[in-house]
């Protein structure tokens, strides 16, 4: 495929206005499906959480799950939504192997929820207002798995299978109303806000959340017009970006696009993109057409819901703390530089810190580790998420090198061997004997040793050049394989010179 | 003939309470008659008389074994083949399903199953029950047994002739647009379409799932009752289910007293358009319940000019996303058409060969009566006429208990007459459309022969929502009545059948 | 007045996946005119304000609680099916080889 021609991206911007637009799919992490009892889990052997439902055998019927109508509503409270006095499932009809029906059973004219927005902060500090349209139910498809062919992809597979587990679960989509005014910030603003998205969906306990299985799915929207021109853009539509960082760079990679081909006088194809992450573009889908003819109808197996005040009040009065409230409490009980605090949010580490930090840790040790030695991990690791470790192991370990039982040479190998599953920090130190030495007769018999080899350097120091004793001060770590107390071995030189 | 086939449902009861008969017995002597007259009436697409023969053995020892049993326990029933069975194919008279046998019962079976009744067979019905006369089955239409040239009815012909052959003393039918009740009407038999929601339609292959009903059918009234009284009720597995009872059917059905009752006769299905001998036959029976101190009083539908229009939309807009999942994918039949064909056209060319000409015909305007541009025009517009009607039938049943009407324009036609005709074959339907639309119980019972053809004439009692039992208390003493002049039950004067 | 063409009975058949003969397209173009036609009557009855209705019993927030009900066993779920592999439902080709 011949890659797309990009315009450089400030002049892009210089030339067009950027509009964006977001639908999240969420999947909710209740016990069962949609519409019938079977398990919402992931992983399972293919078409073993299966009944009638799920695989649209003649004559099986649909049942609401109570706890996802709540779960929806409270997403839509905590976007500040209106919650429907009346929400009805309507049939979306087309034909695809992964949808048993041939037709998804969603919302149309009468969503659960309506018109709310999100305040999300860019990296750079800015907060925009993102207007929500609308929050609405709907099912999960089923899985593909696409079989011949080199690359496993649909293109010139020779078969593909089917495994119905996931068709039924139940997923929230949540809709954006165009965004404007974004401007060059407009992918990082994408990448805002679905960390937004995922932070209370996650804080209201409705998904899991993890976007590397799919818990959180986006399509972006993007579309350019000139500067000061009034109409839309034709739009297109990039399909399941998996990872916040795709996101941003699909989006950018959109703009660069969109605006070569409307610089040189093309025009736009609306159609449904796919983003490739190895390649870093995007390539054409299916373009729209007739054929979107989806015959939205009234689901006339299911009836409407009514959702009570009471009902909707006590959902609301369970909501947790607005993420942006939580950010400004954090930010002041943590005492973090406004930047540092900022890279945390971009990191996507505020949960784990904030575990950290409760499970003992200081602030800023806590975020030493994550945003220091884990962050370089995860980056190294393949799915770019923060390894296996849990916030009180992290804790552990800090208390540990608080303590001066270990140094941070120690602490980071501790870390090796607790991502190796060796066990908690305290069990790999007392198992390894990592504990560093600050016993000072064994440090003393090493720097005598040491200043054998370098008479000068108590002169030096005595006369006050301290430098000098950084020589002897490797000289003993390296004899004693880094498990020497530094400050301690500095201590006694003074005290040996001064003598 | 073994005397066992000809009687009813209750009487078989009484007899195997006795214990004077067996259900294996029973059931013997309606599998014996089948064998005997089925390939000349084709009443089922399929049968199982092991299976049949273990269940009613098994009631059989259930009562030796002093269990408690229910009313129906050991009476046999035929099942129309849209319910779903796992010791049975369900086709729902479609090639595209052909041989399918269903990893689950619909809920109704195992009500059947669960109350003692063994199920004797699958019942014949047209494709998908679009149809009026069974000559849209795949498998080849049943026969009326009161003349083999002429239709039994549909979409249950199978059920109505299953019963009105002596085959079976019960059937389970689906009344989507008139399905169970036309049927009874051309039969001489007993049907009744309860309100939407009373009998669950977890299992049903859905026609069109805002009209379906499935109901019970019988030769006479109490039967009916019997049956509707065990399969109705609340199923957490249909969420459009009733949540609460309506209530026993039987005791209604024991009443037969109507004196006060107000009986509505609906101005828009009397008259015009109908055969003589119906229509002469609806007014004698007028004069029966006025005579018996009945208030038979006029109402007025006037929107019911428009409820085969709107009939006509709503079926075919449910029924094309409804048979969507017949796609080859997971069951049913699939054709290839060429070799890597793209799975679009493995879809396309198993629906074209798997579906019927009416279902295809059906499919179609449904597809048009919802795409965009067309939806308000067709489809909603025709959820407007709903409420209409549904008012009309509000403002009746303030003036009247129980409405009545003939059940269909004429008796039985002949084969063929109507099949290339669909506008023709869809307002047959007329009189019965109506109490779906609304969602309100209707229940057909024999009203005598037309003097023309000598063929069975139906009467049609239609209640409010909920309200099943009233159809069940004046039919009982209609029936009644009817067999006090005629000398004998309606279903006595059909010909006897070759045995052969 | 022939209001639904054999081109529309082709788009129409193609969004209901149905491959249609050229002489289906022609019959079922002549009858479904008719029928359109007929059941056009329709918006006579009701104007703008006539409510919709689309349940002909009116009921609201049947719901069922978040309990795990018994799945059908992978051999069951594949009982029916005219082709699988791996457990899972076997078909052809999405896309066309391009
Ligand atoms: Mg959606
Ligand atoms: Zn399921």
């Amino acid at each position: 495929m011949a890659k797309a021609e990009l315009m450089n991206y400030e002049m892009a911007l210089e030339q067009f206005e950027v509009v964006i637009g977001l639908e999240v799919h969420i999947e909710l992490n209740t016990k069962t499906k949609m519409f019938c009892g079977c398990r919402n889990e992931f992983g399972n052997e293919p078409n073993t959480n299966v009944c009638p439902v799920c695989i649209a055998l003649p004559g099986a019927l649909p049942a609401v799950n109570k706890t996802a109508v709540e779960s929806s509503i409270k997403i839509g409270l905590a976007l500040g939504c209106s919650i429907a006095p009346t929400g009805r499932f309507a049939r979306k009809n087309y034909f695809y192997p992964d949808l048993a029906k041939n037709f998804q059973t969603s919302q149309y004219d009468e969503p659960i929820a309506f018109e709310g927005s999100l305040d999300v902060e860019t990296p750079s500090g800015k907060v925009h207002t993102v207007l929500i349209e609308r929050a609405h139910m709907e099912e999960d498809a089923g899985k593909l798995t696409h079989i011949g062919g080199s690359t496993g992809r649909i293109q010139g597979a020779e078969y593909s299978l089917v495994d119905y587990n996931r068709a039924g679960v139940p997923l929230v989509e949540i809709v954006t109303k165009p965004v404007f005014g974004a401007g060059a910030e407009a992918p990082e603003l994408a990448a805002a806000y679905v960390r937004s998205i995922r932070e209370i969906v996650k804080a209201l306990g409705v998904s899991d959340a993890r976007m590397e299985r799919g818990n959180v799915r986006c399509d972006a929207n993007v579309s350019l017009r000139p500067h000061g021109t009034e109409k839309l853009g034709t739009r297109t539509e990039t399909k399941n970006v998996n990872s916040l960082r795709s996101i941003e760079r699909a989006v950018r990679y959109e703009i660069q696009r969109q605006a070569h081909i409307l610089a040189n006088g093309g025009t736009i194809t609306q159609e449904t993109r796919h983003w490739h992450e190895d390649r870093g573009a995007t390539s054409a889908g299916r373009p729209k057409s007739d054929a979107d003819d989806y015959r939205y109808f009234p689901e006339p197996d299911l009836v409407p819901v009514q959702p009570s005040k009471e009902l909707i009040e006590s959902l609301r009065a369970s909501l947790p703390e607005k993420p942006a409230d939580r950010r400004k409490r954090l930010a002041a009980d943590w005492g973090f530089s406004e930047l540092e605090f900022r890279d945390v949010v971009n990191a996507d580490l505020l949960d784990s810190i904030e575990e950290t930090v409760a499970a003992g840790a200081k602030p800023q040790a806590a975020r030493k580790w994550w945003m220091g030695e884990l962050a370089r991990i995860a980056n190294e690791s393949e799915e770019g998420v923060v390894p296996n470790i849990t916030p009180a192991q992290v804790a552990e370990l800090a208390a540990l090198v608080e303590a001066g039982k270990i140094n941070d040479r120690l602490a980071r190998e501790v870390l090796g061997y607790v991502l190796a599953g060796e066990g908690s920090p305290a069990e790999i130190v007392a198992a390894r004997g990592l504990e560093v030495v600050s016993d000072d007769g064994a440090l003393i018999a090493a720097i005598n040793d040491a200043l054998a080899a370098q008479p000068d350097v108590i002169d030096a120091i005595r006369e006050g050049r301290m430098q000098a004793a950084g020589a002897v001060i490797g000289a003993v770590m390296k004899a004693m394989k880094g498990s020497a107390d530094a400050a301690r071995v500095r201590e006694l030189l003074i005290e040996m010179a001064n003598k | 003939m073994s005397d066992l086939i000809r009687k009813t449902a209750a009487e078989l009861a009484g007899l195997l309470a006795s214990g004077e008969v067996s259900s294996v017995e029973v059931t013997k002597a309606h599998l014996d008659r089948s064998a005997a007259v089925d390939k000349a009436v084709h009443s089922y697409l399929y049968q199982n008389p092991e299976s049949a023969l273990a269940s009613a053995a098994e009631v059989d020892r259930a009562r030796a074994a002093g269990e408690k049993l229910g009313p129906l326990a050991g009476v046999p029933i035929a099942v129309k083949d849209n319910l779903t069975t796992t010791d049975a194919p369900t086709t729902s008279g479609s090639k595209i399903l052909e041989g399918w046998i269903p990893p689950y019962d619909a809920t109704v079976v195992a009500k059947l199953r669960a109350a003692g009744l063994p199920i004797l067979g699958k019942t014949n019905l047209d494709e998908f029950a679009m149809g009026s006369s069974t000559e849209f089955s795949a498998y080849g239409p049943s026969r009326n047994p009161w003349d083999l040239e002429r239709i039994p009815g549909g979409s249950g012909g199978g059920s109505s002739s299953v019963v009105s052959s002596f085959q079976a003393p019960l059937a389970i039918g689906s009344d989507t647009g008139g399905s169970i009740r036309f049927p009874a009407a051309v039969t001489g038999t007993v049907g009744t379409k309860p309100t939407y929601g009373a009998v669950s339609r977890y299992g049903l292959i859905a026609l069109a799932s805002s009209l379906d009903q499935v109901g019970p059918v019988a030769r006479n009234v109490l039967d009916t009752a019997m049956l509707q009284d065990v399969i109705a009720g609340h199923d957490p597995f249909d969420s459009t289910s009733l949540p609460e009872s309506l209530g026993s059917m039987t005791e209604a059905a024991k009443k037969l007293d109507i004196k006060g009752m107000r009986i509505g006769v609906i101005k828009q299905l009397s008259g015009e358009g109908f055969q003589a001998g119906v229509t002469a036959r609806f007014n004698e029976s007028l004069n029966l319940l006025a005579n018996a101190g009945a208030d038979i009083v006029e109402v007025s539908c006037p929107s019911f000019e428009y409820a085969i229009a709107a009939y006509y939309l709503i079926l075919p807009a449910e029924a094309s996303s409804n048979l969507a999942k017949f796609d080859s994918v997971r069951y049913g039949m699939r054709v290839e058409p060429n070799e890597n064909a793209t799975i679009e056209r493995v879809m396309a060319a198993t629906r074209e060969a798997g579906f019927g000409p009416e279902v295809k015909r059906r499919i179609i305007l449904g597809t048009y009566a919802l795409s965009s541009g067309s939806y308000d025009k067709y489809y909603g517009a025709a959820l407007k006429v709903r409420t209409l009607i549904q008012r009309d039938f509000d403002a009746a049943f303030a003036k009247a208990d129980v409405l009545v009407s003939p059940t269909g324009p004429t008796t039985a036609f002949k084969f063929g007459d109507k099949i290339d005709d669909p506008l023709a074959m869809y307002l047959n339907d007329i009189a019965t459309i109506p109490a779906n639309l609304a969602g309100i119980p209707g229940m057909s019972l024999p009203n005598g022969l037309a003097v023309e053809d000598g063929l069975p004439v139906g009467i049609q009692l239609l209640a409010p929502a909920r309200e099943d039992a009233r159809l069940y208390q004046v039919g009982a003493w209609l029936e009644q009545a009817h067999e006090n002049i005629w000398g004998k039950r309606m279903i006595d004067f059909a010909p006897e059948l070759e045995v052969g | 007045m022939s209001e639904i063409t054999p081109d529309l009975v082709r788009h129409l058949a193609g969004l209901a996946r149905i491959l249609v003969t050229d002489e289906e397209v022609e019959h079922f173009a002549q009858q479904l005119s008719v029928i359109a036609e007929s059941v056009a009557t329709v918006n006579k009855a009701i104007d703008a304000d006539t409510p919709s209705t689309s349940h002909p019993i009116p009921m609201f927030n049947v719901f069922r609680e978040d309990v795990v009900r018994p799945s059908l066993t992978q051999e069951q779920a594949l009982s029916g099916a005219p082709d699988a592999a791996d457990g899972r439902f076997k078909v052809n080709a999405i896309l066309d080889e391009e």
